[in-house]
Parts: C-alpha cells; structure tokens; sequence
C-alpha cells in the first residue's frame, strides 16, 4: 500500500513538472499557432543557469528567478527577431524552433559540460516528512505546492481578468482581435515570454528532483507534447489533467513495466487521439 | 473621410481587388452592391489592413495607412463589423463589449463604455452574461456594432449586416444605421440587400470582378434596370 501511494505520489510530483512546461506550450499555440519545439531547451538552459546563480549566491530562491528572467528575456528576443518573421508559415516555424534546440543545448553543453549534474535543493525542502505511513521528501510537496499555485494564477488571469480576456479572445480569432485595435503582436511577445518563464521555472524545480544531462530538454519536451495532446491544443485545464495523467503513466510504467515505459504513454495518447482528436478538452 | 485609390490587392497569387476607388465623406454612407464574390469583403479587408493591397493608397482623415498594421488602423478611428459577426465564442456578451474598449490606449475618452452601450442595446444589457455566441443571428449583429462602436470609431465598416437575419430584424438594423449617421458617423456599407442599402446610402457603388463598375445616387441605380440585372442579378 505505501508503495503505490508513493508511486502516486511520485508520478503526481513529476506531472506537476511537466504542468509548468505544458501550461506554456499550450498557451503559445493556443495563441500563436506555434508548436515551440525548444521549448524543452528552455526548460534545461533555466535549470543550467540557476546552476551558476546558486553557485555564485548560494540562494536558491535568486536562483530561480534569476534563471526564469534570464529564460524569458531570450524567448523575448527569439520571438522577436525570429519567431515573428515565420508567422503563419508551419513549416519554417517546425524548422526554426527545432533549429534552437540544437543551438541551446550546443551552447548548453559548450558552457556547462555533459556530466549530469543535479542542482542541490533549497535546505529548508532538503529533508524529508512522515504523512499517513509514507516518507515524503518536502522538496516534492514544494513541486506540487508551487504547480498548484502557478496553476491556480494562469486561471485567474484567464478567467478573472481584462487581460484574460483579451487572451481568450484573441486564441478565439487573432485577426478579430487585431481588428478591435487590440496590439496583438506585442501581446504575443510577452505571452511567449510568460511561456520561457514557466519552462524556466520547470526546468529549476526539475533540476534538483531529475537532475541535468544533455538532452534532457528533448526528452521533456517529448512528455509534454504528449500532455498538450492529449490535453487538447491550447486548453489550460487540458494542460493540467493532461499532466497529471502523463506523470502518473509515466511514473507507473517506469516503475512496473521498465522495458515499455515509452508504451505506457504512447498507448493511452493514442486511444485519446482515436476517441476525441481534439484531445481531451480540445475544440476542433 | 474615407479615399481609396486604385488598390490593388491579392491573395498570394490570386489577384482579387483590381484597381478599386472610392470616397466616404464625412457623416455620410456610401454602399457597395455586388455579386457573391466579387470581392467586396477583400476591400473591407484591404481598408481595415488584414490584406493590405499591394498597391494603391488608402488615406483615413488624410493620412495614409494602407502600410499600417490592423490595431493602429482601428485606433486611428476605423471601427470593423465583420461579415459573419464573428463573435468571440469562450467570451460572454460583456467580455466581447469589454475587450474592444480594452484595446483603446489609456487615456484617451470615448463616447461609450461597455456600461453606457447598454442604452442603445437594451437586448445585450439583458444577456450581459450569456455566451456571445448563444444569443440569436440578429442580436449577434447587434453585439458586433456594438462592439466596434466600443473601439471609439468615426468610421464603420459594416460587411453584409443583414446576412441571414429576418425581416423584422433588417428593418430594426435599418433603424439603427439610421440613427448611428445622425449621430455624425460615416459608414461604408456592404451590401446584397438592395432595397436596404438604397434607402441608407447617400451614394452606392456597384462592384464586380475585382472592379468598381458603377458608381451614381441611389435614386439613379434605382432606375437603371441595365446595371441591375446585369450586376446584381435583379
Ligand atoms: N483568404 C482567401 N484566400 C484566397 N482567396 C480568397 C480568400 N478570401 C476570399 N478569396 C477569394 O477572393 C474572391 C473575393 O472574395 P470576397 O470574400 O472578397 O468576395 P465577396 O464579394 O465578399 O463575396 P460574398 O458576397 O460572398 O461575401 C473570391 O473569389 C474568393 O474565393
Ligand atoms: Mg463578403
């Protein structure tokens, strides 16, 4: 029993993770029609960089932030002076942002090697609680706690604001959008930019829970399609549940089916695909 | 107001506006009669700056803003009733309303507030919290002039406003065209209802194939069976 609940646990913890990629994935195709492909770069250059600002601070939380400023300042310059001059073309934007995840994570190995390293935990959530006959390390409820928090924030500013609004309607219909006056493009920009944050921000909290090595980048990136997929292009909830259903697949199949861990995902993605297209809260 | 000059514009290859002038006075309505694609929603979306022509000028208050991206056009003062409505589907009636007055720059006044346009739109105070897309096809038509007059426009754009709605319903869009000209607007009006833009315009222009083809007084097109049956099928 306290194997499975741990299992649970773990796979929840993990889905929170790939909730603060997905979440911006799924907001940027939504609005922009882009599939960021270096999205995971985004995450792993996060993780890298709060590396050396925890090195040279020894404080995680300027870690942190540090590293997602620094991350959604170069999505700002690549949605800019990249991102903006393939809009609405699908393939040179599939080409363009493949291209970055070669580009980050060359420079990435180039500045901080290929050993795997795992980035040290903030001492108050390096130990470890007893809750109802499990062992629960606190760094993971920190994980959940901060996903259900940026989780609760991205819906409140969905549903509860002006910019919210703005936001839904130009997902809606962009063109409308623009025709009501609305700078679309500039919005693009910042939201993009919120989307690097985000990936950043995974990419820290992952770094001290899965650790860095190259390609790892690719291989979240690879779980959290998966997640928007199954979620449904551009739905926030989509993001959420979706994520949690892949960091449970994902921790369960590693754990009880090691040698078909890809199949424990791909399998129910494709039953998703084959009952609703869209995803599970997708709209055509 | 209003001057286009020979714009020309085109989807990629296809070459859909071919050389298009016209005028729109100020506090005046000026219509445009056509067939079913024959171009009329591709100048309105030259004007509004979706497809901006590839040659040609198009001055609003005497600057040019063919070379101007969509928002700046419409904050300049060119406000867009798109054919279809298009209406924002995850949005309630008061979002649609709200989102147009939003895209207004801070600062600067405009005669309505998502509030004050309930006056003119009774219907749309009473549904303030509905889908915008739930409510009928002409309240529809409603909550789009409603929501581009919230953009703060002297200039509207109306693309085909009584497509698909009842009778009853086009005599009370007709009202209100009305009304928004006294109230000093300009308005360039596309239409295939002919009798509708007849008794709005101060001048009608009758499109075909790219071109403008024929251009008079209301009362004179009235009379002219030649151009009517030739053109517009009547
Ligand atoms: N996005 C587009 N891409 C390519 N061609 C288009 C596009 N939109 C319209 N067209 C073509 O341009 C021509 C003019 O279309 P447009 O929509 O301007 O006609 P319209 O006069 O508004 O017709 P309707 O009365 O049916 O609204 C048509 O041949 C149409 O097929
Ligand atoms: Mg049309």
């Amino acid at each position: 029993m306290a194997y499975w609940l741990t299992q649970t646990f773990n796979g929840l913890t993990f889905g929170m993770l790939l909730f603060l990629l997905a979440a911006g994935l799924s907001l940027i195709f939504g609005l922009m029609r882009i599939v960021n492909l270096a999205h995971g770069s985004f995450y792993l250059l996060g993780a890298y960089l709060a590396l050396t600002v925890s090195q040279l601070t020894g404080s995680f939380l300027l870690a942190v932030l540090g590293a997602a400023a620094v991350v959604a300042c170069l999505g700002i310059v690549i949605e800019r002076l990249f991102l903006r001059r393939v809009q609405n073309q699908e393939l040179p934007q599939v080409l363009l942002t493949f291209g970055f995840i070669f580009v980050l994570e060359d420079i990435a190995l180039w500045l901080w090697g290929a050993i795997p390293t795992l980035l040290e935990k903030p001492v108050l959530f390096a130990g470890s609680l007893q809750i109802g006959g499990i062992v629960v390390p606190s760094y993971r409820i920190l994980i959940v706690v901060v996903g259900l928090l940026i989780a609760a924030a991205l819906w409140a500013l969905q549903s509860r604001t002006r910019i919210g609004a703005i936001i839904r309607a130009s997902v809606d219909d962009e063109e409308m959008a623009r025709g009501l006056g609305i700078n679309t493009p500039r919005m693009f920009t910042w939201m993009f930019a919120l989307g690097c944050f985000l990936a950043a921000l995974g990419g820290v909290m992952g770094g001290a829970l899965v650790g860095m090595y190259p390609g790892a980048g690719f291989e979240i990136l690879v779980l959290a399609l998966v997640v928007v997929i199954v979620g449904g292009l551009g739905s926030l909830r989509g993001a959420f549940i979706g994520s949690l259903l892949v960091g449970l697949l994902d921790n369960f199949g590693k754990a009880l089916f090691p040698e078909l861990s890809l199949f424990t995902i791909f399998a129910p993605m494709a039953i998703v695909l084959a009952v609703k297209p869209t995803g599970l809260f997708g709209r055509a | 107001m209003l001057e286009v000059e020979d714009i020309h514009t085109y989807y990629g290859d296809s070459y859909v506006i071919q050389g298009v002038s016209l005028r729109v006075p100020e506090h005046a309505v000026v219509a445009v009669l056509g067939r079913n694609g024959v171009g009329k929603t591709t100048l309105v979306r030259s004007i509004i700056g979706f497809t901006p022509p590839r040659r040609g000028s198009i001055r609003f208050k005497g600057v040019e803003i063919s070379r101007q991206p969509a928002y700046k056009i419409v904050r300049a003062g060119i406000g867009l009733v798109p054919q279809g409505r298009r209406i924002f589907r995850s949005l309630t009636v008061r979002e649609n309303l709200e989102v147009a007055s939003l895209a207004r720059p801070p600062g600067r006044a405009s005669r309505w507030t998502p509030d004050s346009i309930g006056k003119l739109f009774p219907r749309l105070r009473e549904r303030a919290s509905h889908a915008g897309v739930k409510l009928s096809g002409g309240e529809q038509q409603m909550l789009a002039i409603a929501r581009a007059l919230l953009s703060n426009p002297e200039l509207l754009l109306l693309d085909e406003p009584t497509e698909g709605l009842a009778p009853l319903l086009v005599r009370e869009l007709h009202a209100l065209i009305r009304t928004l000209k006294d109230e000093g607007f300009s308005i360039l009006l596309i239409e295939q209802n002919l009798p509708f833009a007849l008794t709005l315009a101060d001048h009608v222009h009758v499109m075909s194939k790219g071109r403008i083809v024929y251009d008079a007084p209301p009362a004179d097109l009235m009379h002219n069976e030649a151009v009517k049956s030739r053109y517009l099928g009547i």
